[in-house]
């Protein structure tokens, strides 16, 4: 435990990355502050799930090596999401989110 | 003494290697191998035919007083049940052998003549091609040994029919007799196909043999059920006749035969004259036992069909101007002539005179009447026209073709010595035993059928001499020897006196002496020479008689001439009945009612799409936009309904 600090410090730091990552998401128009936005979601996830086993169920492991996991797997989604993002530039010069619409209609 | 006749199998398989070759590389040969190589199949199937006829008449002979039926060759194809199997076999018997050396002879003297008549033309190698097509299709036919197989074969020579009478398929004219050709014939083949089911269903057995044996279980089976006052297995045998008479072109399917002339001349010769459409006729003298046995009712209608068809061809045939309709209605009425004898025949040997009497005019009939179309084809080949008004006095031109072609008349028209006397004859003694009427209608026909063939003969031969452009010469030999052969044929097929069909055909196998009743044929050779004295007194020198009677007659003629309008009958009834009535609507139908159902269901997701296609923005965060928001929405939802 951390002194002075409980679960719901940690749940308020955690929602408020996770808003901004959301309001990133939303707002930002290149395809790069994107993916930050929604790494920045994915990690308000961790928090949470480090905090929960933390405080919750001290001696069991399943919240950090599922924060593991979704660490892992958030390499792996960025590596495949830059390739696109690289791929999509070299097509149309561009990684402006609004004008990658050829699918619309 | 038992025989191995296992290499019979080569006769149709040897035709059916000279049409695949010819379909697929003749094109590319020189047109003269295709012909040779279809001519020389169809001359060593002819040899072997002789050659089994002999060995199964002269070597086998008889078993026990009676003729033998032998399986050559049998391979099961479709097994149904234990009784009901479908094979494809070779039956030899009597008459199947008589129709092999027929239908080889018939069509070696065709390929031969096709030498000279064909020459020259483009699709000279399709012309062979389809000539072995149908020579393998009609012997498969002939030979069959289950009435299954037998239809499978009858299609066969219907799709050569077509064709063949399709030959010259840029003649609109043509086209459109091949297709009313195997429309007819394929809408009486729905009666045979419905006829064998029903067969088959009443007797579980497809197979002739078990058919039509007498003593068998099968006479009896059927009689119990009925059906509007007949039973199950006259229906059965009506529509198997329909199937035949629609092939054999009796009343009232006889409308495609004279627009099939449209083929070249050899093709008339071979398919509408001489062998397919007999093939109704062997149809039914291959059911014959069961036909007179198990359904007497079935063999009265055959009996009335053939009757009447005769007769009534043989009016036609008096008005027409076209050299080979002519021919055509008088086929019309000889086929009548052999389906009455087969409706009048008893069984047995002696009652059965009938049967042997239909089989002998079959076989004598394919020979006179192949030598008159090819005689017609040798005089169309010099004139360059099918109509007898352009003919006359062309016996000082063509002396073979003359002499030939007034041999087959007198065949036809029964005079003695010549093959028609003999087996006409026959026909109406059996007819006399049978049934008064239809022997008078008979001997009426005769006296017809001399008349009408010698107004063919005396206006193309004799009669004035026209003006020709290009002098008319005779015919190279190719076509002049199958003339002569078939005029040998024409005297002699009937026996000369010197033997009889008994003794080889007849309704149960076993052989008996024909006798020829004078006081029958005095009567038929008496009418047949009124006939030939009043054709000679119209036609012999140029006189304004014929034209005279035709206007004094006037709408009878008229009528007459026009086949009695039943073309026009026929359309009717097809454009107008059915299409308007019944095609119509249910085009309209299909149009507005099945179409307009899925377009309606097509129009009704084009509009949903439409109207919310605005939705795929293509923006990634609108749809992100959207889902958190659905996300959001369902995280109070829920925490609405599970906090109370």
């Amino acid at each position: 435990m951390i002194d002075g600090i409980g679960l719901q410090e940690i749940l308020i730091v955690s929602t408020i990355m996770f808003f901004l990552g959301i309001y990133g998401f939303f707002t930002r128009k290149n395809l790069i502050t994107i993916l930050m936005s929604i790494e920045l979601i994915l990690n308000s996830v961790n928090i949470n799930f480090v905090a929960f086993n933390k405080y919750l169920y001290p001696n069991l492991m399943q919240g950090h090596f599922f924060s593991l996991f979704v660490i892992a797997i958030a390499a792996a989604e960025a590596a495949v999401a830059i390739a696109i993002i690289i791929d999509l530039f070299r097509n149309i010069k561009t990684i402006d989110v609004e004008k990658v619409s050829s699918m619309k209609n | 003494m038992t025989m191995d006749f296992q290499y019979t199998i080569l006769i149709p398989i040897l035709l059916f290697f000279s049409f695949v070759y010819n379909i697929l590389w003749g094109r590319t040969r020189s047109p003269k191998i295709a012909g040779l190589i279809s001519t020389t199949t169809i001359l060593i199937a002819a040899v072997l035919s002789y050659y089994t006829a002999y060995q199964y008449f002269f070597n086998v002979g008889l078993v026990n007083g009676s003729y033998e039926k032998i399986i050559a060759f049998k391979m099961v194809w479709l097994h149904f049940s234990d009784t009901l199997v479908v094979d494809m076999g070779i039956l030899l018997d009597p008459i199947s052998i008589m129709m092999l050396v027929v239908v080889t002879t018939i069509s070696s003297m065709v390929h031969i003549y096709s030498f000279g008549y064909m020459h020259g033309d483009d699709g000279f190698a399709r012309f062979y091609a389809f000539l072995s097509l149908f020579s393998f299709s009609m012997l498969g036919l002939v030979v069959s040994s289950n009435i299954f197989q037998m239809y499978i074969f009858w299609e066969l020579v219907g799709v050569s029919s077509f064709l063949l009478i399709g030959y010259y398929y840029q003649k609109p004219s043509a086209v459109a007799a091949a297709k009313k050709a195997f429309i007819v014939t394929r809408f009486a083949d729905l009666g045979f196909l419905v006829g064998i089911l029903l067969i088959s269903y009443v007797t579980g057995s497809l197979d002739f043999a078990v058919l039509t044996d007498p003593n068998g279980p099968v006479m009896l089976q059927g009689a119990s059920l009925g059906f509007m006052g007949l039973s199950v297995m006259t229906w059965a045998l009506i529509l198997i006749f329909i199937g035949g008479a629609g092939k054999s072109a009796m009343f009232p399917f006889h409308i495609w035969l004279p627009d099939a002339m449209e083929g070249p001349t050899p093709v008339s010769a071979l398919i509408h004259a001489a062998t397919m459409v007999v093939a109704g006729v062997y149809l039914v003298a291959r059911l014959f036992p069961l036909f007179h046995i198990a359904a007497p009712n079935a063999q009265y209608v055959v009996l009335a069909v053939g009757g009447f068809t005769s007769l009534f061809a043989a009016v036609i045939a008096i008005t027409q101007i076209d050299i080979k309709r002519v021919l055509a209605f008088s086929t019309l009425s000889q086929l009548g002539y052999m389906m009455a004898a087969l409706g009048a025949s008893g069984y047995g040997a002696e009652e059965g005179i009938g049967y042997t009497a239909s089989m002998w005019h079959l076989f004598t009939h394919a020979m006179f009447k192949a030598l008159l179309f090819l005689g017609a084809g040798s005089i169309i080949h010099a004139v360059h026209s099918n109509n007898m008004t352009d003919m006359g006095g062309l016996r000082k031109y063509m002396p073979i073709t003359h002499i030939t072609f007034l041999i087959g008349t007198l065949a036809i028209a029964g005079i003695p010595p010549f093959a028609g006397f003999f087996s006409k004859d026959e026909i109406l003694v059996a007819l006399h035993q049978s049934s008064h009427f239809w022997y008078w209608v008979e001997v009426i026909t005769a006296g017809l059928t001399a008349f009408y063939m010698f107004r063919l003969y005396f206006n193309v031969f004799w009669g004035e001499n026209r003006h020709y452009h290009h002098k008319p010469h005779e015919s190279s030999l190719s076509m002049t020897f199958p003339l002569m052969f078939l005029a040998f044929m024409a005297i002699v097929s009937g026996g000369f006196f010197m033997f009889d069909f008994g003794a080889f055909i007849s309704s149960n196998l076993v052989p008996y002496d024909i006798h020829i009743h004078w006081d029958i044929a005095g009567l038929s050779i008496f009418v047949a020479l009124i006939g030939i004295s009043l054709a000679a007194m119209l036609y012999l020198k140029p006189s304004g008689i014929s034209t005279k009677m035709a206007t004094a007659l006037g709408p009878v003629y008229k009528a007459t001439y026009n086949k009695f309008y039943f073309d026009e009958i026929y359309l009717f009834v097809t454009h107008k009945i059915i299409f308007n009535l019944i095609a119509r609507p249910s085009a309209w139908f299909d149009r507005h009612v099945v179409d307009g159902f899925m377009n309606m269901l097509a129009w009704i997701t084009n509009f949903v799409s439409g109207s919310i296609k605005g939705l795929q923005s293509g923006q990634l965060q609108h749809y992100a936009m959207s889902f958190v928001s659905g996300a959001v929405a369902l995280a109070l939802f829920f925490l609405y309904f599970m906090t109370r």
